[in-house]
């Protein structure tokens, strides 16, 4: 349940996925963001892909910090479980319940603000516990929801609503991501949902953390001219550099592509992403060189979008912390307590 | 020259060192070579915030009468740290003793006629015995466990049994202990009238008891409470409790034939991120806890406000030490209770519990798990370091093996699967808790937690009305806490008007100053209290006296601000009574500030 219930109509002949539920099963409550907000194409996306990979929605976890775009989660998956936290600090809400119930889905929703400032921190060390979630951040340059300063995002030299420019560096969150040890880590827009829905399906299932920067344009206070995280802006400068393609474990593999020019890389379920290099020098596989690519377009002002950086994963938390797989919140008290015997012969070392 | 001190079984020994050299190990050995003569004893742990070369004490309470607290005064010194020497000295009480080690003169101006001064060249004995540096260091400390032994007539058969069984593979570290013993020992013999006149003398006071500190006890409790998850960040004096969890798990936790590890113990980044961990996890249905100390408690205020009105339980230990920052970290204090009580910002009160020793810190352990599932709310158990990190000695823990965990209100997916409609706010029996689900049981149990604005059905509103239902319904919730948290310990005396009202460590320095004020004809009932809400039993107790102390370890009274905020005492019936000069308080300090209290009021 959250904030406004839709219409209960649905069409009958509306497509159903495999657990036989429909798109309109996987939406949450009405958004009560401003119309035209980025953040609202990247609900739809997630919506896309939670339902198309046919994910029982009531096992997902949507967790998210503050900001417009922690709100988000209140408008997909009404059926999921949902923990609106405190700003900057879902990365920690996500260890704790990952710890307590590796059975579930997680994904959380932040800002650019709940992540690149006050949240930094939790950030860096969700990606270093490689908590198996998908990370996103919906990426406008600003603060939304306290009205429009600059976030640590803002690129230079772009222009606030209210005319201050921006004169320090922006933090890249792809490169910082990718420079910290991130396994999964790609750059989306909430105007390419085409782009979007695979990445987001491919985060999913990849054993790890799963981070995607999805640049989100504030149409209330980053939209105007001179700024760089404008729709017009972005379009124009945006340049898909890999294309992941998600493809489902049943799905035959279609069409072959010319020696390096794709790569198919097999998740962990039997999934796999194939992954198209649109432009050339690009490789998504090396890190040192995906950090040259991007820093050297970025400089350019180029918006490089896709997987663009990607490995197997690392062991996550519980591999680290060998945790029984059985989920630590459903093991049986019985498994837990020592009893008394025990107990007595604890005592003995302390006498 | 004062009289010698000739206590049997009933003095105090203070050892005076630098800390990095391993005279940790040393003090313990000495301290539980006389709890297994059945002698009742106590050991208290002044340590710098440091890791080598500070001064420390270790302060070791020889008490027949089973007293626990400190006493006020020192018997004996063994002033090894030169550095300390002439403050050392200052301390002994007279008719008492010093040993130092006579290996450097000794500074001709520092000495006194009414104490008898023992010298020991123990660096010089040690630095002949052993040839390398390190165990030349480590060994004088043995060596002046063996003198006492000389002098004070401890069993020499105890000491090496406790030495096989603290080196148990280690044959040659045994033996260079026992050579080190024996240095001091001969030494002692040899050159004085051993046994001193103050002495030991076996007993059977310690059987069925052990020696622990608070924090393995507590980290033993949450084991035994079901506790899957823990997240902290290091900080002292709470360290050693999630080590002790650790090890603990380690040994009772781990599938013997899997290997799987049924908890997990996540570092956290700092304590924002532990508190968040804790109610990530607490909220996912597992039992989780954070150990930290006041700074940390600053820290997690945000966390610990948003789980108080989204209803997550989460159980925190707070190890108090002194104030910010540093200088005196590694002292003890009780000075975080208000800032526990009403943590957070908005109208927020917690659940608080206040352990006296290591036995509650076990048996309260559990009842904070218990306590947080069943009000749905972040509860803090108060302690301090020092029952955090000092061994003391209690009777035997004790387990029932028909205790199950009081999950509290929680709708399984059966229950789910045959309601309409799930209210996760919603308060159907009027004790101000309503029911929760855990994620991914069953699709009518989800709900969209955040913080303050949410009605009883779990959306999201920003009415006015919804908001003071939700704050009035907590307020409920509190009053219902009253009744479940554990009582006082109350000892009253009919027709007895004064009273100490207390909590926590100030317990065994209350006990034995009862004691003492009562052998002067001053009777007082005393009422310790183990919970915040203050409950019924607390509040009739405050009624029935026209004179109350309040004893804490603290500077600004926080105990009698909340007695005068939270009961219906009238304030002018409290007295304070305050130590918080980061030491453990003492018994003759109470009996002082009592007797001082009465003798002004006699004069007024
Ligand atoms: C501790 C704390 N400090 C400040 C705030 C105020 N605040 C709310 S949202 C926000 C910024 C959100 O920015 P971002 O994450 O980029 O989200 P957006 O609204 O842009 O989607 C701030 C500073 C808060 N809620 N909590
Ligand atoms: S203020 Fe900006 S970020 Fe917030 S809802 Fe409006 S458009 Fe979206
Ligand atoms: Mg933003």
């Amino acid at each position: 349940m959250s904030f406004m219930r839709k219409p209960d109509v649905v069409h009958s002949r509306a497509p159903k996925n495999d657990l036989g539920l429909t798109r309109r099963d996987y939406e949450g409550g009405m958004s009560t963001l401003c119309a035209g907000c980025g953040h609202d194409a990247i609900t739809a996306a997630i919506i896309e892909s939670f339902w198309s990979l046919n994910v029982e929605p009531h096992r997902v976890v949507k967790m998210s910090g503050i900001g417009c775009s922690s709100k988000t989660p209140a408008y997909f998956l009404s059926d999921a479980h949902g923990i609106n936290s405190v700003h900057g600090r879902m990365p920690s809400i996500a260890a704790g319940a990952n710890a307590a119930n590796r059975d579930l889905h997680y994904i959380g929703v932040s800002g650019d603000g709940d992540s690149l400032s006050i949240g930094y921190g939790q950030l860096a060390h969700a990606l270093r516990r490689n908590l198996n979630m998908l990370y996103i951040i919906e990426n406008n340059g600003v603060y939304g929801l306290t009205k429009g300063q600059f976030s640590a995002s803002a690129d230079l030299g772009t222009k606030a609503k209210k005319g201050d420019i921006n004169e320090q560096p922006p933090i890249d969150p792809v490169i910082a991501c990718i420079a910290m040890g991130g396994t999964f880590v790609a750059r989306g827009f909430s105007g390419d949902k085409a782009q979007l829905v695979p990445l987001i399906q491919a985060g999913l299932k990849h054993k790890g953390f799963a981070l995607i920067d999805v640049l989100s344009p504030c149409v209330t206070f980053n939209d105007h001219e001179d700024s760089t995280k404008s729709y017009a802006h972005t379009r124009q400068f945006y340049h898909p550099a890999i294309h992941a393609d998600f493809i489902a474990p049943a799905e035959p593999i279609r069409a072959a592509y010319e020696k390096g020019e794709a790569m198919e890389v097999e998740l962990f379920d039997g999934s796999f992403i194939r992954l198209r290099k649109v432009r050339e020098g690009y490789d998504p596989t090396d890190r040192s060189k995906a950090l040259t690519y991007l820093n050297e377009y970025m400089a350019k002002g180029e918006i490089i979008t896709g997987l663009m950086y990607w490995e197997k994963s690392t062991p996550d938390l519980h591999s680290i912390a060998r945790t029984s797989e059985t989920p630590l919140s459903k093991l049986d008290y019985g498994r837990l307590s020592p009893g008394a015997g025990k107990l007595a012969k604890i005592q003995e070392r302390y006498r | 020259m004062s009289p010698a001190n000739t206590g049997i079984n009933d003095f105090v020994i203070k050892i005076a060192n630098v800390n990095g050299t391993g005279s940790a190990s040393a003090n313990t050995l000495l301290m539980k070579a006389i709890f297994r003569m059945g002698i009742p004893v106590v050991g208290k742990n002044f340590f710098p915030s440091n890791i080598q070369g500070l001064p420390t004490w270790y302060e070791i309470r020889v008490s027949h009468k089973g007293y626990l607290c400190r006493s006020g005064s020192v018997d004996l010194m063994v002033a090894v740290n030169a550095e300390t020497y002439s403050q050392d000295l200052q301390e002994v009480e007279p008719g008492g003793y010093l040993i130092y080690d006579s290996t450097w003169p000794r500074d001709r101006q520092l000495s006194r006629e009414d104490i008898q001064v023992l010298g020991i060249p123990l660096s010089a004995m040690c630095n002949e015995r052993f040839d390398n540096a390190r165990a030349r260091i480590l060994m004088k400390n043995v060596a002046y466990v063996g003198a006492l032994a000389a002098l004070l007539e401890i069993d020499l058969d105890v000491i090496r049994a406790l030495l096989q069984e603290t080196y148990r593979d280690k044959q040659n570290l045994i033996a260079a202990n026992l050579e080190a013993i024996d240095i001091g020992y001969s030494y002692a013999r040899e050159h004085f009238d051993c046994p001193l006149p103050m002495r030991l003398e076996p007993m059977d006071e310690t059987r069925d008891h052990i020696m622990i500190d608070g924090n393995t006890a507590a980290g033993l409790g949450c084991v035994y409470a079901g506790a899957t998850v823990g997240a902290w960040y290091p900080i002292t004096p709470s360290t050693s409790l999630m080590d002790a969890f650790k090890n603990f798990c380690e040994r009772l936790r781990i599938d013997p034939e899997t290997g799987d590890r049924n908890y997990c113990i996540i570092q956290a980044e700092d304590e924002l991120a532990a508190i968040g961990m804790v109610m990530g996890a607490s909220w996912n249905g597992a039992r989780a806890f954070t150990p930290t100390s006041g700074p940390g408690i600053s820290l997690m205020n945000e966390f610990i406000g948003f789980g108080y009105f989204t209803e997550i339980p989460a159980v925190l230990f707070n190890v108090q030490r002194v104030g910010p920052s540093t200088g005196l970290p590694t002292r003890t204090q009780q000075g975080d209770l208000l800032s526990c009580a009403y943590a957070s910002h908005g109208d927020t009160r917690h659940v608080l519990l206040f352990p006296a020793d290591p036995r509650e810190c076990f048996e309260l352990a559990v009842a904070a798990f218990d306590l947080a599932d069943r009000l749905q709310t972040p509860v803090i158990f108060v302690t301090d370091l020092d029952i955090g990190m000092n061994d003391w000695m209690v009777p035997d823990l004790e387990w029932d093996d028909s205790y199950q965990p009081d999950r509290g209100k929680v709708f399984t997916a059966e229950q789910l699967e045959e309601m309409d409609v799930f209210h996760r706010y919603a308060d159907p029996d009027g004790d101000g808790i309503g029911y929760r689900t855990f994620p991914g049981d069953h699709p009518k149990g989800s709900y969209f937690l955040r913080g303050s604005g949410h009605t009883a059905a779990a959306t999201y509103s920003e009415k006015s009305p919804d908001y003071v239902e939700l704050v009035d319904r907590l307020a409920r919730k509190f009053e219902t806490a009253k009744q479940l948290v554990p009582a006082p310990v109350i000892d009253q005396r009919k027709g007895v008007g004064r009273a100490i009202v207390s909590l926590g460590s100030c317990d065994g320095a209350i006990r034995e100053a009862r004691d003492i004020l009562a052998a002067q004809g001053i009777e007082t009932s005393y009422c310790r209290v183990r919970a915040f809400p203050f409950n019924a039993q607390v509040e009739a107790f405050l009624e029935e006296h026209d004179q109350v102390f309040v004893v804490e370890q603290n500077r600004d009274a926080q105990l009698k601000q909340m007695l005068v905020m939270e009961t219906r005492v009238s304030k002018d019936r409290l007295r304070s009574i305050l130590s918080y000069d980061g030491m453990p308080v003492d018994s003759r300090f109470i009996v002082d500030a009592i007797t001082e209290a009465l003798e002004e009021e006699a004069a007024a």
